[in-house]
């Protein structure tokens, strides 16, 4: 994967946030460039979500410092990031189950025509923005309720899609689909690389992640602990830098003697 | 007019004729001209794709709209059919046992009475869609006519003056209850039951010993909302003139609708359907006009009554904030997200509530003429709800219309009439309003249970 841009698009340097005695993030950094889906992994508690989180505003960082497009930006609030251009789409997806698929891809921005809600217009631009992303679904003007997990998660990520954002979060996009829709979901992340847009992919799943991510950062106890370009990468060493494998007695030693010889 | 609802409401069916199939159908193939046959000689027309089975087709014609027809009720999405049956069924009965029932007089005097318990449904619905309860607003609307009563017979203030502080207090009651349900985080169903009774006992305390003022009723807004004031004073004229208004509006907003979803090229309605609308909707309008003029002409509570409908339908379906209202209803957390302002929200729908109460309570004054003790007791509250449910907003938030508003507070009022006719005690009402309630409410479950089932909860 060829970077396409020498900046990144987003890029987290030393990010630090604590919960009361609990420190979530400690010096976290993380890049994004445009056109690149880098898939963040680790354990349970390694502060993903977190970490995702602190880019959509949920939660403010306590140190650090979030760049967009190389300059420093503060994002407090879910609208902070949104108004820089970051989606998020989160694992319970956050769809109003009885408003149709129009008024879900447009819930918080709907499209005014003489201060009246566009309906026609809306529409009009949901049926293209799901064409093009080949996603299928029954009608635009059925409740969310009606549709299937793998439909919803599509609208979901179309939904994120809709205020022509430059960053995606995808935050176990696939963890509650089947077959089918899983290959779905992943061919709809290479087309919003094809966009050339930053995608995060949050994944517990390394299949997902070894097809089609370029980087996995991975994050261990709150920390960074490595990250790797995907081709070059086993997928043990993956498994490795999660579970933290390669940090044990033995490899401290190792460490130690080596630092000692170079002495 | 209880036609109305189905032309106005947004989740009528839309007339797809299976162009979504067909074009979603199409962007599944990559290899499109293989399994399509365009036809040549009509760019517009969609290509015969292949159709997945699961994707919701309607056939053309009268056979396309039975099988959609009951393929939604199969689902559980009864809309207005339970009330329009019940409506059927009660005007029989009443009929059967009082030939006066379906008299002029006695219809008129049903659209009259309708419009103050209306007022309160009104901003029950809002509440309701937030999926919460306001049981305060029958005692609303009782303090709601003592202010005015207060401001205007003893303290001589201009009575339009005192009506709008009366509305304005009754927002602003509103507004207390729902800080301390969205701020606070106390459940609705409390703060308003604390408010059911304090703000009765407020009223309680304002009327004092007398117990009851009098308004004088020869002008002002008691005059305009009473029983003798009329739609351009009885004129023939009036009566057709508002049916043929709310015909041609509805026309011209199908058409506009139908040209402007033709330019941008989805899905519309066909004219033979909009026509059969807007017919069914002149139909109704205008019998409605003829039997209203038969006995004296068109109430002037109704009028406003009904223009509050059409004012609200429209806030909450083409607006941003009834937009709002619906993704509140329909899921907190999803609206959060979306950038909604969830209290702003809940406290505002807690405020139209009040203020409904409180335009209710101005009703029930003119009815009376006065502002007593037992103004807003009783079933009031009960009937309000009772409407609200009746006419197919579900207790369970997110779906509904105002419209029901409208339907619920026709069966209900048909019911507390026909049982004055047959001379009913009381306590008979009690029951059967209870019962009828109770009927709405278990059709709103079950019908939720079936939506379930059909993959549409």
């Amino acid at each position: 994967m060829v970077h396409v841009s020498a900046t990144p698009v987003l890029a987290l340097r030393g990010v630090s946030k604590r919960f009361g005695a609990v420190q979530a993030l400690t010096d976290v950094d993380l890049e994004v460039h445009a056109g690149e889906v880098v898939a963040l992994v680790g354990d349970n508690g390694a502060g993903k979500s977190t970490l995702v989180k602190t880019i959509a505003g949920v939660h403010p960082i306590d140190e650090g410092v979030i760049e967009w497009e190389g300059k420093p930006v503060s994002i407090t609030k879910p609208h902070d990031a949104q108004g820089l251009g970051v989606a998020t789409v989160y694992q319970d997806l956050a769809l109003c189950d009885n408003l149709d698929v129009v008024g879900n891809l447009y819930l918080g921005r709907e499209l005014l025509h003489r201060g009246v809600i566009d309906e026609v217009t809306m529409e009009k631009n949901a049926r293209e923005l799901l064409s093009t992303l080949s996603i299928r679904i029954p009608s635009v003007r059925i409740p969310i309720a009606s549709l299937s997990g793998g439909q919803r998660q599509v609208v979901a990520i179309a939904r994120a899609l809709i205020g022509e954002p430059k960053v995606v979060i995808l935050d176990e996009p696939t963890a509650a689909l089947g077959v089918e829709q899983t290959a779905q979901v992943l061919d709809l992340v290479e087309r919003l690389r094809e966009r050339n847009l930053g995608v995060i992919l949050i994944s517990h799943n390394m299949a997902d992640v070894k097809a089609v991510a370029d980087t996995v950062a991975v994050l261990r106890l709150g920390k960074n602990n490595g990250s790797f370009p995907v081709k070059d990468t086993s997928h043990e060493e993956i498994i490795a830098a999660i579970t933290g494998a390669t940090d044990n007695a033995v490899t401290r030693r190792a460490e130690r003697r080596t630092a000692e010889a170079a002495q | 007019m209880s036609d109305t609802s189905k032309t106005v409401k947004s989740d009528s069916p839309e007339p797809e004729k299976a162009g979504t199939a067909t074009k979603l159908g199409k962007t599944e193939g990559v290899d499109e001209t293989q399994d399509t046959v365009a036809p040549a000689d009509d760019p517009t027309a969609a290509p015969v794709a292949v159709v997945d089975p699961r994707l919701l087709v309607r056939e053309e014609g009268l056979k396309g709209y039975l099988t959609e027809f009951k393929r939604k009720v199969k689902g559980g999405e009864l809309g207005s059919l339970p009330v329009v049956v019940g409506l059927i069924v009660i005007w029989t009965i009443f009929q059967t046992q009082n030939d006066r029932f379906l008299s002029a007089d006695n219809l008129s005097n049903i659209s009259y009475f309708m419009s103050a318990t209306g007022m309160l449904a009104i901003g029950l619905v809002f509440v309701l869609l937030l999926g919460e309860i306001d049981l305060s607003v029958g005692s609303v609307s009782g303090l709601s006519s003592t202010l005015f009563a207060v401001f205007a017979v003893n303290h001589g203030v201009n009575p339009w003056l005192s009506l709008v502080l009366a509305v304005i207090t009754g927002v602003a009651i509103g507004s207390l209850q729902g800080w301390f349900f969205a701020k606070v985080g106390v459940p609705a169903f409390v703060v308003t039951l604390a408010g059911f009774l304090g703000w009765n006992g407020l009223m309680l305390w304002l009327l004092g010993d007398s117990g009851t003022i009098n308004i004088p009723s020869e002008s002002g807004p008691v005059h305009l909302l009473g029983q003798s004031s009329f739609f351009m004073d009885q004129a023939i004229i009036g009566a057709y003139l508002l049916a043929g208004l709310a015909v041609v509006l509805s026309l011209v907003g199908n058409l506009n609708e139908q040209r402007r979803r033709k330019a941008a090229g989805v899905p519309f309605r066909p004219t033979s359907e909009i026509l059969l609308r807007v017919g069914a909707l002149a139909l109704a309008a205008f019998v409605s006009a003829a039997v209203l003029n038969d006995a004296a002409g068109v109430s002037n509570a109704l009028v406003i009554f009904l223009a509050a409908l059409v004012i609200v339908d429209f806030v909450l379906r083409r607006t941003t904030y009834g937009r709002q209202v619906f993704a509140v209803g329909g899921g907190i957390e999803a609206a959060r997200r979306a950038g909604i302002n969830v209290p702003m929200v809940r406290i505002s729908v807690f405020a139209i509530s009040g203020g409904f109460a409180a335009i209710g309570g101005m009703f029930f004054a003119g009815q009376t003429a006065s502002a007593t003790l037992s103004a807003g007791g009783g079933n009031t509250l009960m009937l309000a709800i009772a409407a609200a449910v009746i006419g197919g907003t579900s207790l369970f938030g997110g779906r509904g219309s105002v419209w029901s508003a409208l339907l619920g507070m026709l069966v209900i009022q048909s019911i507390q009439t026909g049982l004055d006719l047959l001379n009913m005690n009381t306590s008979i009402q009690y029951m059967i309003t209870g019962g009828v309630l109770l009927g709405a409410v278990v059709i709103d479950s079950v019908s939720r249970k079936s939506q379930k089932a059909a993959g549409r909860g």
